[in-house]
């Protein structure tokens, strides 16, 4: 299978639905001309031309806006945030206008958009681009968030939410652009909505997503080495919908769970997840369902220090040892 | 509590046309409250020559009849929803159209199968306007599945697709850029169409409308931004809400602009048909700044004392009333009579009171509707792609 970086198998998600739908147009800032602030839509405006790959202002409610009206006429806008952190611009426009229409129309309109674009810490970037509001997303019915945390994932599920009637946000991550993974050459969906158990295991349960599953799979290798510690790693890979039965199932075989997410503690995805764990096999656990995420405070720039605010492999390995003593 | 006889405009006379309407009031407040804000400038007479533009020369006299009957069916409908509202059949906020009555009719006329609009919160006249069932409208108010959004929009939010109405939007100015956006969609797919983006002079302040302003004039969308100016933003007025004037804001973002009389339906129709003629075919936005004026307070939860004066209102109504006005030209033109208009006023009264009916008799969504109509793969669960859990408890 060909070797891929997370950031081509998004370009070849958008060009393939370019190539399939007319309908599909690509807007954001820098998309076009400057091929994309971390290059992801490089050479999709030398492939399709400016009616497909527009480049808008920094102007963030009003292109959203746009895309959001056109997508009630049948048109189908994939819109890049540079940062997700920019979100808050166009709030009410995502999260009022978007996530409501159809729902206030008593169900007579659609809004097929995507909005993708990185929603991460861990650059350097201080506290206003680097948040992940994957939990402040979902808490708005009507919508949709993914957050794929390899290529594979990457590619296949964003195919799958251009291709969604329902407005779908895809949170991805500017650090894991580089990363490389295996991409069929032929062409495939990946469902929202369904988990995906990266790594098998027995005596622990990690639940997680985005790029703590890379972390997660660094650590479980060095929890099975040096301590005998088998853990099954859970990538939700999409946080609404939410597959809730692979992650309880893995309860039911490990029967101790840690959640290893992007968010701070409070009203982050792993509340929701452990108050749904302990609510739908409270039995099946043998310790408290534990949590390691991004320390409670503003990203902080220090670049040494942020590594240590965020989850790392090693923060994710000590949490891991504490659950199985717990 | 308000006054239901003081907003029965029109009143059965026989008015000359282009003269002003003289209205008997026994409100001692008309008389002694002064005027805090602009008051309403007399009526000029003679003709006006937006009369005689070719928009309006082509009416038929059944397509008067029908203009007006509109501008009265939504009076109507208003004045029936606020008793019902009194009645504590309604909930939330009722923001009532009455006054701006010839905006929305005239501006709505003109469109063909290829236009659309969207608006705010004061959205009942459009709705009319575009031809929706005032049951429906009715029901919708009374919080019942028969509404047009099944009850789960209520008052701000109507939409009709169908006949190109996208909403009825709660949130000021975020109507705006969906407005522009619809006109992206007649553009990206070669439709020769314009959209209609109604906003208050309230939201020329936000920054949605400035960003939509922006891009519509940046990528030659056909979009009107229709301003209806009725002089306050909820209880603050233009001058103290916004700096300069409100139509030529658009100067700054290169797109034509045009104030009109919205007390005059013809003239409504007369400048909008050119700008709308020319979005459709050479896909250029404009903005327009009707001005116009609302007889009710913001919303009925508004007591309506502090911030204007009742002889201000009494002037709007008296000199300024866009149905009143609308009758003396038909009048004139002769094709109005007596026993018409009242006939009109009569049927208009009828299917506003009919509605209230139907809303009355309707049932409510059942608690199983709550969760219905937010996701289309939910609701279409043999087209579903995706797994999981999309409602949680």
């Amino acid at each position: 299978m060909p070797l891929i970086t997370y950031r081509e198998a998004l370009r070849h998600a958008m060009s393939e639905e370019l190539t399939r739908d007319e309908n599909v147009v690509i807007l954001g800032e820098e998309v076009g001309q400057f091929h994309g602030a971390y290059k992801v839509t490089e050479g999709l405006l030398e492939k399709f031309g400016p009616k497909r790959i527009v480049d808008t202002p920094i102007s963030e409610a009003g292109f959203i806006g746009i895309g959001i009206g056109a997508s009630m006429l049948g048109v189908r806008p994939v819109m890049e945030l540079m940062f997700w952190s920019f979100y808050s611009v166009a709030f009410d426009q995502i999260l009022n206008n978007a996530a409501n229409i159809r729902y206030m129309s008593g169900g007579q309109i659609n809004c097929p958009i995507v909005i993708r674009g990185p929603a991460n810490g861990g650059t350097n970037v201080g506290a206003t681009h680097s948040h992940t509001p994957e939990n402040i997303l979902a808490h708005h019915p009507g919508v949709k968030v993914v957050v794929p945390a390899t290529p594979y994932d990457a590619k296949g599920l964003l195919k799958s939410a251009i291709r969604d009637n329902d407005p779908v946000f895809i949170l991805e991550n500017t650090i894991l652009y580089g990363l490389e993974g295996e991409v069929p050459a032929e062409e495939y969906t990946i469902p929202l909505g369904v988990a995906d158990v990266k790594r098998a295991g027995t005596d622990l349960t990690i639940v997680t997503y985005g790029r703590p599953v890379i972390q997660t799979l660094a650590a479980a290798q060095q929890l099975q080495q040096e301590h005998n510690i088998s853990a099954e790693i859970v990538d939700l890979r999409t946080i609404r919908p939410l597959d809730i039965d692979t992650v309880l199932a893995s309860v039911r075989k490990t029967h101790r769970v840690l959640i290893a997410e992007e968010q701070r503690p409070f009203c982050g995805v792993g509340a929701q997840l452990a108050y749904m764990i302990q609510n739908e096999a409270f039995d099946e656990l043998d310790a408290p369902v534990q949590r390691i995420g991004t320390v409670d405070a503003p990203a902080i720039y220090s670049p040494p220090v942020e590594i240590e605010q965020l989850p790392n492999s090693q923060r994710i390995l000590k949490a891991a040892l504490a659950t199985m003593d717990a | 509590m308000w006054d239901i006889s003081l907003e029965s405009t029109p009143p059965l006379l026989k008015i000359p046309a282009f003269q002003t309407v003289s209205k008997k009031t026994t409100d001692k407040s008309a008389v002694t409250a002064p005027a805090t804000a602009a008051p309403a400038s007399p009526v000029v007479s003679g003709p006006n020559p937006a009369h005689a533009a070719p928009v309006n020369k082509a009416l038929t006299r059944d397509e008067r009849i029908e203009l007006y009957r509109k501008l009265v069916r939504i009076r109507r409908f208003e004045e029936r929803s606020l008793r019902a509202y009194q009645a504590k059949k309604i909930g939330g906020f009722l923001h009532l159209y009455i006054g701006q009555e010839a905006v929305a009719v005239g501006c709505c006329s003109l469109m063909g199968k290829d236009d659309h609009v969207i608006t705010a919160y004061r959205d009942h006249g459009h709705a009319i306007a575009v031809g929706m069932d005032t049951k429906a409208l009715m029901a919708e108010l009374y919080g019942k599945l028969t509404g047009c959004s099944k009850g789960k929009g209520g008052s701000m939010h109507y939409f009709d697709p169908a006949r190109n109405f996208w909403g009825g939007h709660g949130i000021v100015g975020g109507q705006v850029p969906l407005g522009a956006g619809l006109a992206y969609a007649l553009k990206y797919k070669g439709i020769k169409g314009a959209a209609m983006a109604f906003m208050g002079d309230g939201a020329v302040n936000q920054g949605a409308v400035h960003e939509a302003y922006n891009l519509a004039s940046l990528w030659d969308l056909p979009v009107i931004f229709v301003i209806e100016n009725n002089g306050y933003s909820m209880g603050t007025s233009q001058a103290r809400s916004s700096a300069g004037d409100l139509a030529t804001r658009a100067a700054g973002y290169d797109m034509k602009w045009e104030v009109i009389n919205g007390h005059d339906l013809y003239e409504v129709r007369a400048k909008m048909d050119p700008l709308l003629r020319r979005a459709r075919e050479e896909s250029k936005p404009a903005v327009v700044e009707i001005m116009t004026y609302r007889y009710r307070g913001h919303s009925v939860a508004d007591p309506d004392k502090t911030y204007r004066s009742k002889s201000e209102i009494e002037d709007y109504q008296r000199t300024k009333d866009p149905i009143n006005l609308f009758r003396a030209v038909l009048l004139a033109e002769g094709v109005l009579d007596d026993k018409l208009i009242e006939q009109i006023d009569t049927e208009a009264r009828a299917e506003a009171d009919f509605a209230a009916d139907f809303a009355e008799a309707s049932p409510f969504p059942t608690p199983e509707e709550i969760q219905k109509d937010v996701y289309w793969e939910a609701d279409n669960p043999s087209q579903r792609t995706s797994g999981g859990r999309l409602f949680f408890n």
